[in-house]
């Protein structure tokens, strides 16, 4: 079984003339969970990645495998497998030809891409050529390739783009069982509703810098959240929230009240004897919060403080 | 496997599972036979027709000026058939910028000058066997069409096999001067637009231009046709000499020391302007 390895971004910055694509990013990825890495299009995800990969040079700040550089691996497919956004296929080449190129480059036994194909649901059109394919056919034998050197580290550059709602079931569960095997998985998304299901940690960043790092649910609790609350007698509940001095708007379905926690909420509404018949976290919070982080940056409120 | 040998094998691979090697041997086959067919029947025509068929084989009494007719035709291989590995190189190469398939290639090989030297030996021997190809063209049919007219086609004679040896050397050297061009010009229609209007309109209309004065004659060798043609030792080219004096060539070690040069200085600088930049 193949084993997982730390991934380790350090103060790596790179400019294209006057443009920063990414600014200073620090940050580690763990084995044996799956983390998301998230931004808006345009943010500076790719680059990253590529930097990681030794596709795109660095201008400053090193990225490192497991301690070593990327192009300093001695076996880079068996260490590291990666599917980036950009379909990298000839079109007249068989899917099978195309991972025999690359199985023969790092010395893999044919084997394998049988193996691969198989795993990937590809198994049936290996000798078709890559021309052919649809877009989620190619993101499939994108991830074959990811996976043709068992390696315990997997690095995804938009894996669910084009995917029909099979695929993307199929993907969901395919990125937990390689985290459940201890591998390293780093799948990045210009969507969170997207990989939500499938995360363990997120890695935001907007503009070229971090502005968010950690656990899932911690991006629930560190964006101001809501509680919906609601009650038969709703004129009774504004007032008792107002008493308390709690902050709230009126929305179609109930009260969103600007507290961190709903016990609170119940709390003063049992005190002042309000009948409740809605009390829950709003629903939309991780969305939100994610989209709170990232416009925050861009509207100058977030940056390299956070 | 030595990760050179493993970075060859890719290489190898990656022109055989695509059509272009075959289908651009399959037309430079077709286009040799038939010029070499046609002149051939041409020449050995009013040669034999003309003069007696006995003093036909020596060449220089039946062809005055022209040279001998076997090699003149036998040439056509490199002289005619040289733009054939170039485009190959030139397009094997701009491919993998095309189809961006320089990621998945730099991901199984981060070392970029190995996977560059390894692609250009590669070129090599497909560029010799497109030399032999080429050879089975000119050669074969030419032979069989000169010796139908009963005129000597010299294919006992040394000279020609050495004919023959040195076009599969020049063949190969032209076909990783395609490599280096490649990556010098990255993008796959500008460098096919660049091979054909060099190779066929530019490079003939300076070499012809260059034969007017002593000075840019010696210059005009270092054209990289003409060092071809001097490699090869026969070029259909030198019967368009002024005057009927064909021009002297350098001789053909030199011939094929200014080739590599060619080669190498496009493929070190491909390397450094394009082939070790970020890909993205």
């Amino acid at each position: 079984m193949p084993v997982g390895a730390v991934i380790e971004f350090s103060n790596i910055t790179k400019t294209f003339g006057n443009v920063t694509a990414v600014d200073n990013l620090s940050f580690t990825v763990e084995p044996g969970r799956v983390t998301g890495f998230l931004g808006p299009n345009g943010a500076g995800k790719t680059t990253t990645l590529r930097m990681l990969l030794g596709l795109v040079a660095p201008t400053s700040g090193t990225a490192t495998i497991d301690g070593i550089r990327y192009r300093d691996l001695p076996r880079p497919l068996q260490t590291v497998g990666a599917a980036l956004e950009a379909a990298s296929f000839h079109p007249g080449r068989s899917a099978r030809n195309h991972l025999a190129v690359y199985a023969i480059a790092a010395g893999l036994p044919s084997a394998r891409i049988d193996a691969v194909l198989h795993t990937v649901g590809l198994g049936a059109h290996g000798a078709q050529r890559v021309g052919g394919f649809s877009l989620g056919m190619r993101q499939r034998l994108g991830l074959a390739f990811t996976l043709l050197g068992d390696p315990g580290v997997l690095v995804l550059d938009e894996p669910i783009n084009g995917l029909d709602p099979e695929g993307i079931k199929w993907i969901r569960g395919f990125l937990r069982t390689m985290a459940d095997e201890g591998r390293t998985v780093l799948v990045s998304s210009h969507l969170l509703s997207e990989v939500q299901q499938s995360v363990d940690d997120v890695i935001i960043i907007a503009d070229g810098a971090l502005v968010h790092r950690g656990t899932l649910s911690s991006l629930e609790t560190e964006a101001a959240p809501r509680i919906l609350v609601d009650s038969p007698d709703r004129t009774a509940l504004e007032a008792a929230l107002s008493q308390a001095g709690i902050e709230f708007s009126t929305g179609r379905t109930g009260l969103f009240a600007a507290a961190p926690d709903p016990a609170l909420i119940g709390h003063i509404a049992f005190s002042a004897g309000v009948e409740l018949s809605a009390l829950h976290r709003e629903r939309k919070g991780l969305e939100e919060a994610f989209l709170a982080l990232v416009n925050g940056h861009a509207n100058g409120n977030g940056g390299e403080s956070r | 496997m030595t990760s050179f040998s493993r970075a060859l094998g890719a290489e190898f691979a990656k022109l055989g599972t695509t059509r272009l090697w075959w289908v651009l041997a399959a037309v430079m086959f077709g286009y040799i036979a038939l010029l070499a067919g046609g002149l051939s029947a041409l020449f050995a025509g009013i040669e034999s027709g003309a003069i007696s068929p006995d003093a036909a084989g020596t060449g220089s009494q039946g062809l005055a000026g022209f040279g001998s007719l076997p090699p003149l035709i036998y040439s056509f291989a490199s002289s005619v058939g040289y733009v054939f590995p170039v485009l190959l190189g030139t397009l094997a190469t701009t491919g993998e910028f095309r189809h961006q398939t320089l990621t998945p290639t730099f991901l199984a090989n981060p070392r970029r000058a190995q996977v560059l030297g390894a692609k250009t030996i590669a070129l090599f021997v497909v560029g010799a066997v497109f030399g032999v190809v080429a050879l089975l063209a000119s050669v074969g049919v030419g032979a069989l069409v000169i010796n139908a007219f009963d005129v000597d086609p010299l294919l006992a004679d040394s000279a020609t096999w050495a004919l023959i040896g040195r076009t599969v050397l020049a063949m190969a050297i032209w076909s990783t001067i395609g490599v280096g061009l490649g990556v010098l010009v990255h993008s796959q229609v500008a460098s096919i637009v660049i091979v054909l209007a060099f190779t066929q309109f530019v490079e003939p209309l300076l070499r012809f231009a260059s034969l007017f004065t002593d000075v840019t004659r010696g210059i005009g060798n270092y054209l990289p046709g003409a060092a071809s043609d001097a490699l090869v030792g026969a070029s259909f080219f030198t019967l368009a000499a002024p005057g009927g004096t064909p021009a002297a060539l350098l001789e053909w070690w030199q011939g094929g020391l200014v080739l590599l040069a060619y080669m190498l200085a496009a493929t070190v600088i491909g390397y450094a302007v394009s082939w070790k930049r970020d890909v993205t």
